[in-house]
């Protein structure tokens, strides 16, 4: 059962959740969140809002960054009654995926909440990215080419 | 004599109309969706954002329908669309090593570890048009096979360079590279701000400066060490946050070029390299970052630099096709006012001439008369 959380502890989840949360399809995860049934009421501290950010690359991938280009990244910042604060940043103009993180990433400070969450949305995404990861890595793989060598015999 | 005028509002009014209706086409035709543009034209989306320089697919899609398929026009409207939005921040740099890889070869090393693996390639087709796609039908899901996921997949790169064959790329020196959206340019620049420049330019200005090196304005010895396409998380750290979490998955590709070697008294000889780095799959465009990247490192590894593509200020300065764009078109644009003034001077030149032709006929009749 959940119970109190380190402060190492609530970043590490949090980073997780978050990664996972802003890297879910939208529709899916809005459709999770729906099943979830009535939460706790929150305020909006920052609409969603969209702007950029620069990515950085590495020269030959491991060297000194450049800038590569931007992306465009929706945030939002939400506050329960009961004074957590969350914050939603996922890439891409999803206005409604941002406030839905914000608001999932407040709750899960919540004891009461975590656990749910962790199994009714989180866990089910990370299982989802984890799939389409390997489907692309099984279609690849049909595509790597097996080398062989034709070694001529001596004396013919 | 200048006269000012006004007018062409009801004009231009109509043709704004005209090019709507023009982009709709035949009304008895499905519109086009986002979507389809997205999944069925995903290289048009791919250069649209790599050249816009801003990463959002279904924002290049909407700009390659507003563009009629002009895929500069539409890297211009994603280009204008992004000054309107503020910046957030700057992004961790990105872990190719962790690439999800739907592709991953290289021409110089037969046995990596990881394989060569082929992924979606036009390489080995045969360039006949396939007249099953003119019609539509249920198309077949691409066959798999067992893949290991578990491992990272590294750079063919750090293999050599390992055992000091080939350079290592420069160190980060832990401060923020300079950002060509920030500050104008200014040369010399150093290489990550060229790299910058490079990533948005202009797949066919660089396509050309690559193959003018291979035909031997400056050539490099190329050999492709590595290239691979798929999918890398970005990890951003908010400022309220103060750690780093993961915002999206991008796709890209990424070209390491092992070029020529150079040695010297210190260093013994060792392959040099050229990077290119393009959104989405666009290995035409990385191949000719990386070989431009590598071009233009003449003066650095103290070569030659008599060709156009070693030419930095030649390079940078033209190779945004939104700049190009806007200079070489803005020709249409009326120019009666500029145009006037020449005519008046060239009018002015005419009769200057004419006069004297004039005059020099009548001195010849009065010397010839004189004669007699």
């Amino acid at each position: 059962m959940s119970c109190k959380e380190s402060d190492t502890e609530a970043v590490d989840r949090r980073r997780r959740w978050l990664s996972i949360l802003a890297k879910a399809p939208e529709a899916r995860l809005d459709l999770l969140w729906q099943a979830l049934g009535p939460v706790p009421a929150y305020t909006i501290l920052r609409r969603p809002e969209t702007g950029l950010v620069m990515l950085h690359g590495r020269i030959s991938g491991n060297g000194a960054p450049f800038c590569a280009g931007e992306m465009t990244v929706t945030r939002a910042a939400v506050r329960l009654e009961t004074g957590e604060v969350g914050f939603g940043y996922v890439g891409g103009r999803h206005a409604h995926q941002a406030e839905i993180v914000a608001v999932l990433d407040a709750l899960g400070q919540r004891e009461e909440w975590r656990d749910r969450l962790e199994a009714e949305i989180v866990s089910p995404l990370a299982d989802e990215a984890e799939a389409r990861h390997r489907l692309i890595a099984a279609r690849a793989a049909a595509t790597k080419v097996e080398f062989f060598t034709v070694a001529r015999e001596a004396g013919t | 004599m200048y006269v000012a005028v006004k007018g062409g509002e009801t004009a231009i009014a109509h043709s704004l109309h005209l090019i709507a209706d023009r982009r709709r086409g035949d009304r008895d035709l499905a519109e086009l969706t986002l979507e389809q543009i997205d999944q069925q034209l995903g290289l048009a989306v791919d250069r649209v954002m790599t050249e816009g320089s801003c990463y959002d697919r279904r924002l290049a899609a909407l700009a390659i329908k507003q563009a009629r398929g002009d895929l500069i026009e539409a890297i211009f409207l994603l280009r204008a669309y992004r000054t309107t939005l503020p910046r957030f921040g700057d992004s961790e740099p990105l872990d190719t090593a962790r690439m999800v890889a739907e592709r991953r070869i290289s021409a110089a090393f037969k046995d990596v570890p990881g394989g060569q693996v082929l992924g979606p390639t036009y390489d080995y087709t045969h360039r006949l048009l396939d007249f099953s796609l003119a019609v539509a039908a249920d198309r077949p899901e691409a066959p798999t096979a067992p893949a290991d996921t578990a491992h990272a997949l590294p750079h063919v790169g750090d293999i050599l360079a390992r055992e000091g064959l080939l350079e290592p790329p420069p160190e980060a020196t832990g401060e923020r590279p300079d950002d060509l959206t920030r500050h104008p340019l200014s040369l010399p620049a150093d290489r990550p701000l060229r790299l910058q420049n490079l990533a948005r330019g202009d797949e066919g200005f660089l396509l050309a400066l690559g193959y003018s090196t291979q035909r031997g304005y400056g050539n490099n010895h190329p050999f492709v060490g590595e290239i691979r396409y798929g999918h890398v998380p970005v990890a951003f750290i908010p400022e309220e946050l103060g750690f780093a979490i993961e915002i999206a998955e991008i796709d890209v590709t990424e070209c390491d070029m092992v070029n020529q070697f150079a040695g010297s008294h210190d260093v013994p000889p060792q392959f040099t390299r050229g990077y290119g780095l393009a959104f989405g799959h666009a290995e035409r465009k990385a191949i000719a970052m990386a070989l431009v990247d590598r071009a233009l490192r003449a003066r650095e590894l103290a070569e030659s630099a008599d060709s156009p593509a070693q030419d930095e200020e030649f390079v940078l300065a033209h190779s945004d096709n939104v700049e190009a764009s806007g200079f070489v078109q803005h020709l249409k644009l009326p120019h009666y006012v500029d145009f006037q003034s020449e005519l008046v001077v060239v009018r002015a030149l005419r009769a200057e001439v004419e006069e004297r032709n004039r005059r020099a006929a009548e001195q010849a009749v009065t010397l010839s008369q004189a004669a007699e």
